[in-house]
């Protein structure tokens, strides 16, 4: 071989992994449709990278490597069923079938593969699925990611992502879960899980619920890669409300801590830090999202990041707009953490007096009573009232509740500033 | 493939229902039943005495007993089932939730196994050559 062959064998190895990681997703989705089940599909993609690293190098690329992997996928899948047939009849029948009825994967357009992507993102966050199950099914079947790294994003075991994909998969297979994309009649309640599972994975890379590290970059860059093809694929505001949503808090990541790894607050962070082209793009997305008829608690979630972006200083905010857009979100999302974030916002508008009133009556409800953030409100009320006593107890109750590092830290040094504030000064 | 819709209520939920609501509850899942059997979709529907009426067989070797029962400790209680056909889980899902039950109690929706295709398999897989 000259040195020339071997320098462009190298390239298109460089190639194929370049491939598996855009493809690979891709060429899953597609083959779960055609092969009828998530397993076979797994080890045909697997196969099929296989075969085209063997030859590749030496045929070269093929014109179209996308259709070649899911044509090797398929072509490997029966392979497989045709050699367990000599233990189970019924998967050389299986095989039989899918060679004579699947059609040649080549014929396959740009529309057929992008309701593929949809189709797995609908299986996988099916409301018929638990809730953590969806979450891991998404992170491993859609985003591609191991099942290490996904235990390692949620603080849990290797073997207990494993233990929820496997029930997952069994469900699907047992219960008949259908493999589409769901009737446009059924998008709204279909599509609430999918956005919840975006954003869920997008706030433990953004406010890491626990451990060392204040965020994650990683685990929000996957979210807000899926809400990129989500807006793609399914245009709706929902889920352009979502993206502009996590693009508009992913600017202000690196003011949000500073440069010993603490919390940074809104008012208190650097603005000249906050990502200008995110902001740009976040603002484009949630002003068409607010625009539609039907507008759902994420587009007016992103509409408040949005007033938030645009202010040059923390003073300059319009509260009044934002206490305005939370009175609508508390409508499309009647909930108390809704609530608790609305009371900020009159607090901002019309002091702590105001504010104060409020969370104490959310608290009296008793939902938020183990909720670390209404504690900590409620202490920077107090403190900023001169209730020195009462604002380190309520802090001191925050401090029981946080479970990140860094919002320990926080807390420990609020609390340490009360102490000093009470000592008598003559 | 066919489900098995498997109807949970609080039986004392009944009680604090007027006799006129009770009697709207009880046609509408009759008609509920026949717009099903209309479409194709039943198999078979039927409604339960209370559980009160229950009884629990079990053999533990080898002696049956029947005992009152199940008390259960649970809120809800089986009050009924539909078997029917659908086409997958969504469908089934859809179907269960127009069940006027629904609204009352809870609708559990089963997939069949089915139990002589499986033992089918089992004897094939048994009686071939091995490798």
């Amino acid at each position: 071989m000259t040195r020339a062959d071997a320098a462009r064998e190298r390239g298109v190895r460089e190639q194929i992994d370049a491939i598996y990681r855009t493809e690979s997703r891709v060429v899953l989705a597609t083959l779960i449709r055609l092969l009828g089940d998530f397993d076979l599909a797994e080890e045909a993609v697997q196969d099929a990278f296989l075969a085209a690293t063997d030859q590749w190098p030496g045929d070269g690329m093929p014109k179209n490597p996308r259709a070649w992997l899911i044509s090797a996928g398929r072509f490997k899948a029966i392979d497989r069923l045709r050699r367990r047939a000599r233990f189970d009849a019924a998967l050389g029948e299986l095989a039989t079938r899918l060679d004579q009825e699947v059609p040649d994967p080549a014929e396959l357009d740009r529309e057929q593969i992008a309701d593929d992507r949809l189709r797995l993102i609908f299986t996988c966050c099916h409301p018929a699925l638990a809730p953590d199950a969806q979450v891991a099914m998404t992170m491993r079947e859609v985003c591609g990611l191991t099942t290490e790294e996904i235990a390692r994003a949620f603080l849990t075991s290797p073997p207990t992502i494993a233990q929820r994909i496997v029930r997952a998969k069994s469900k699907i297979r047992l219960a008949h879960i259908p493999y589409e994309v769901p009737e446009q009649a059924d998008l709204p309640v279909r599509l609430e899980p999918v956005l919840r599972v975006v954003y869920l994975v997008f706030n433990e890379g953004y406010a890491a619920s626990s451990g060392e590290s204040l965020t994650r970059p990683d685990i929000s860059g996957e979210a807000i890669r899926l809400g990129r093809l989500l807006a793609e694929l399914l245009p709706e505001p929902e889920t352009e409300g979502l993206l502009a949503l996590m693009l508009l808090h992913e600017s202000r990541r690196v003011a949000r801590a500073s440069s010993t790894g603490d919390l940074v607050l809104l008012p208190d962070q650097d603005r000249t830090l906050w990502d200008r082209g995110l902001i740009a793009e976040g603002l484009a997305l949630a002003e068409c999202a607010l625009s539609a008829a039907d507008v759902g608690p994420y587009a007016i979630q992103a509409a408040i990041a949005a007033v938030h972006a645009a202010a040059s200083t923390a003073a300059a905010t319009d509260w009044g707009r934002i206490v305005t857009l939370y009175d609508r979100l508390l409508v499309a999302d009647p909930s108390p953490v809704v609530a608790l974030n609305r009371s900020v916002a009159v607090t901002m508008r019309d002091g702590p007096v105001a504010g104060l009133r409020l969370v104490d009556a959310l608290l009296a409800q008793g939902d938020l009573a183990d909720y670390q953030l209404a504690h900590s409100v409620r202490a920077d009320l107090l403190r900023r009232l001169g209730q020195a006593t009462a604002s380190r107890a309520a802090y001191e109750r925050a401090l029981e509740l946080a479970r990140s590092e860094p919002e320990r830290r926080f807390l420990e040094k609020r609390i340490a500033d009360l102490s000093e504030a009470e000592l008598p000064s003559d | 493939m066919r489900y098995l819709c498997i109807v949970y209520a609080d039986e004392r939920a009944f009680d604090t229902m007027s006799e006129g609501d009770l009697a709207d509850l009880d046609e509408a899942s009759l008609a509920n039943d026949e717009e099903l059997r209309q479409s194709g979709h039943l198999i078979l529907a039927q409604a339960l005495q209370p559980v009160a009426s229950a009884t629990t067989v079990r053999v533990r070797n080898g002696r049956m007993s029947a005992t009152d029962g199940p008390f259960a400790e649970t809120t809800e209680q089986v009050g009924g089932f539909v078997f029917l056909e659908a086409r997958d889980l969504n469908e089934a899902i859809q179907i269960a939730g127009r069940m006027p039950m629904a609204k009352v109690g809870s609708i559990e929706v089963r997939p069949e196994l089915d139990l002589v295709k499986k033992v089918r398999d089992r004897h094939a897989a048994s009686d071939l050559p091995r490798a």
